[in-house]
């Protein structure tokens, strides 16, 4: 299949062009054309005004397997240490919306925890929990997990496979999608079920996170997502709630990797960025380490924390630990100050759903502004400092 | 010791900007680098030859002008480079990209694959415990040091989130690396020389034995069904005034909101 441009419909407005992120798309005359550069990710199409660039060829193949075997939502359940991680309650509260719009159950896989921890995950939605408490899964290791999770999925055949987007679950979940092959969408920031066909739709920032895609698995099952951390929101807690939990025998596991020591170092910025009440975060506006300084000093008189872009990040003026968006943290605050960032999807992803989000930038098209509640268009370094001295004399500080 | 890096090319994403009114990516003026985790796969294997002795090849997939960037690697130090290059391969998802590289390091043979974590362009890390799994050979993600190298195995480290692992893997195995394993290069000037004059050897689908199925759009299980702007706040208030009566008004709601 290929992406062409129907000669007698292009009128040579050159839309396109830009629009291709492989740069395929060019002039031959007054035409369009694209060449062999093209990837067929399809972003063309939607840009033409004259519907002049069509898909040739067949366009989708066929679904060559019956489906109705698969059916049901199943979600890795993370533990660390033995306990349930909060990420496994977070895709438990979006895998029930998902069972729910497919009429169909919500399961979850419990490694090296024990009991105690699948009745929790009862408890928090679950209708069946599938554990399996050996001793060689009570650390992670790729290779048991992969071998364990596969057969589970080979055996109970779940149309959708959640997973979360952590260390873990970026690690070896992509090796359980190409054992079975199929799809797996990453680092998804809402999920959704097209009524019609039933396919699982993933969306995700794409392209640097500067835009967001749906993603679609048509032809292959299990679909297969993972999310991150905190942008799901936790179903709800049910005390009285019951299931079955059903013990897997998992003996016999080998691995090539072995696990020699684990050493745990729990970054101060990083749990303090996560659950403070208040962010401040600066970007490329900020201009350097001294600009951080300022922002440091509004943070210190609300205690809060501060966070950055990728962009100062990259330009090392603040450590990755404080780094908020898709390539850092997720972070859902009461009050996010975004100080100097223009707003990069990327960016966005990472804190837009904190409750309420201020802007201080001095572009005033910045698409910051775009998801905040209260926007300032000013210099950073005049707005900040006041907003210091301000907040620092209504506080009697 | 036979070192395959896996890099790919991708446009400098922080300088792509969204065109609100059309929906659409502006690359003008775009440059195509190396994805920056890739540097330090590249400065890893090297160092690897630097302190024993190895053959770095450095490998990836994509179209002709892809070239650039494997020459760059070789001006960093990676002794052969190799472009994986065919028509049939557009439209590759991670699933499909995986499969191709793997078919193509069998090719090339390898005792330890390098990748960088992931590509700034799609930010998934699937490719290399994908690769990993496609090659029936261990991986380890998220190595930010490599303690040993002997014999048939290697000790690294790896990011866990809280803290780290030491994980012993054994050859042959597939890394993928963090920026925090080290610092890379500039490329010197006898690099840079080498890069020019260097052979850079082209592979098609036929040449690495791949199963054309499950090459490029039709092998990937993934497709994009639609790409679309993030939604903007419906409720957003913009302060005026000066800065003084902007920040007052700010103070005042934020106290309605119960926030200070």
């Amino acid at each position: 299949m290929i992406i062409k441009v129907d000669v007698d419909v292009c009128t040579g407005c050159e839309t396109c062009v830009d629009s291709c992120p492989h740069t395929a798309i060019v002039m031959e005359g007054d035409k369009a054309f694209i060449n062999e550069y093209c990837q067929v990710c399809r972003i063309c199409l939607s840009t033409c005004p004259e519907g002049a660039i069509k898909e040739i060829g067949e366009s989708m193949q066929k679904k060559q397997d019956d489906f109705t075997a698969y059916k049901g939502v199943l979600i890795f359940a993370e533990q660390r240490e033995g306990k349930v991680t909060q990420v496994a309650l977070e895709l438990l509260g979006a895998g029930r919306k998902l069972a729910e719009k497919l009429d169909c159950s919500l399961s979850a896989v419990l490694l090296g925890a024990d009991r105690g921890e699948a009745d929790e995950l009862i408890k928090w939605g679950a209708d069946t929990v599938y554990i399996s408490s050996g001793d060689e899964l009570r650390h992670f290791n790729d290779e048991p997990y992969a071998a364990v999770l596969t057969s589970l999925i080979k055996k109970h055949k779940p149309e959708i496979i959640l997973a979360g987007a952590t260390p873990i679950g970026r690690s070896f979940i992509p090796r359980v999608a190409a054992r079975l092959s199929t799809g797996l969408t990453a680092d998804c920031t809402s999920l959704d079920i097209d009524a019609e066909t039933r396919d699982f739709l993933q969306i995700r920032p794409a392209f640097g996170g500067n835009i967001m895609a749906t993603i679609l698995c048509p032809n292959r099952r299990p679909q297969i997502a993972t999310v991150r951390p905190r942008v799901m929101k936790k179903g709800e807690f049910d005390e009285g709630r019951t299931g079955e939990i059903i013990e897997v025998d998992a003996s016999g596991l080998d691995s090539r990797t072995k696990v020699l020591e684990s050493i745990k170092e729990v970054s101060e910025v990083a749990v303090n960025i996560q659950e403070a009440d208040v962010i401040v975060a600066g970007g490329r506006g900020m201009g350097g380490p001294d600009g951080f300084k300022l922002l440091e000093e509004l943070a210190e008189v609300l205690d809060g924390a501060v966070g950055a872009s990728r962009a100062a990040v990259d330009e090392e003026w603040i450590p990755y630990s404080h780094q908020v968006g898709q390539t850092g943290k997720t972070v859902c605050p009461k009050v996010y100050i975004a100080c100097g960032i223009s707003g990069a999807v990327q960016h966005l992803v990472g804190m837009q759903s904190s409750d309420i989000i201020i802007a201080i930038n001095k572009n005033p098209e910045a698409p910051i502004f775009n998801v905040a509640s209260f926007g300032i268009v000013g210099d950073v370094f005049e707005v900040i400092p006041l907003l210091t001295k301000k907040i620092r004399e209504a506080k009697g500080l | 010791m036979k070192i395959v890096v896996c890099i790919k090319q991708v446009p400098d994403t922080s300088e792509v900007r969204i065109n609100p009114e059309t929906n659409t990516l502006i690359r003008d003026g775009v440059p195509s680098i190396i994805n920056p985790y890739d540097l330090h796969a590249i400065e890893a294997a090297v160092r690897i030859k630097e302190e024993g002795s190895a053959n770095v090849t450095v490998l990836t997939m994509g179209p002709p002008q892809a070239e650039d960037a494997l020459r760059e690697a070789v001006s960093m130090g990676a002794d052969e480079a190799v472009l994986l290059t065919d028509r049939a391969f557009a439209g590759s998802d991670t699933w499909a990209t995986a499969y191709t590289l793997a078919k193509a390091a069998e090719t090339i043979g390898f005792d330890l694959i390098i990748c960088g974590k992931q590509a700034i362009d799609g930010d998934t890390a699937q490719v290399g415990p994908e690769m990993a799994e496609f090659l029936n050979i261990p991986h380890v993600a998220y190595v930010k040091n490599i303690e040993k190298i002997n014999g048939g195995s290697l000790i690294v480290h790896r990011l866990m989130g809280e803290g780290h692992d030491v994980v012993e893997a054994s050859l042959p195995a597939l890394l993928t690396v963090v920026r925090e394993i080290n610092e890379p290069r500039l490329p010197s000037l006898k690099g840079k020389m080498r890069a020019k004059k260097v052979e850079i050897k082209k592979l098609s689908g036929d040449d690495i034995n791949a199963d054309g199925s499950l090459l490029g759009l039709n092998g990937s299980p993934t497709q994009v069904k639609n790409i679309f702007a993030p939604e903007v706040k419906k409720d957003r208030k913009m302060l005026e005034g000066s800065p003084d009566e902007q920040i007052e008004s700010l103070l005042s709601e934020l106290k309605t909101l119960k926030c200070i």
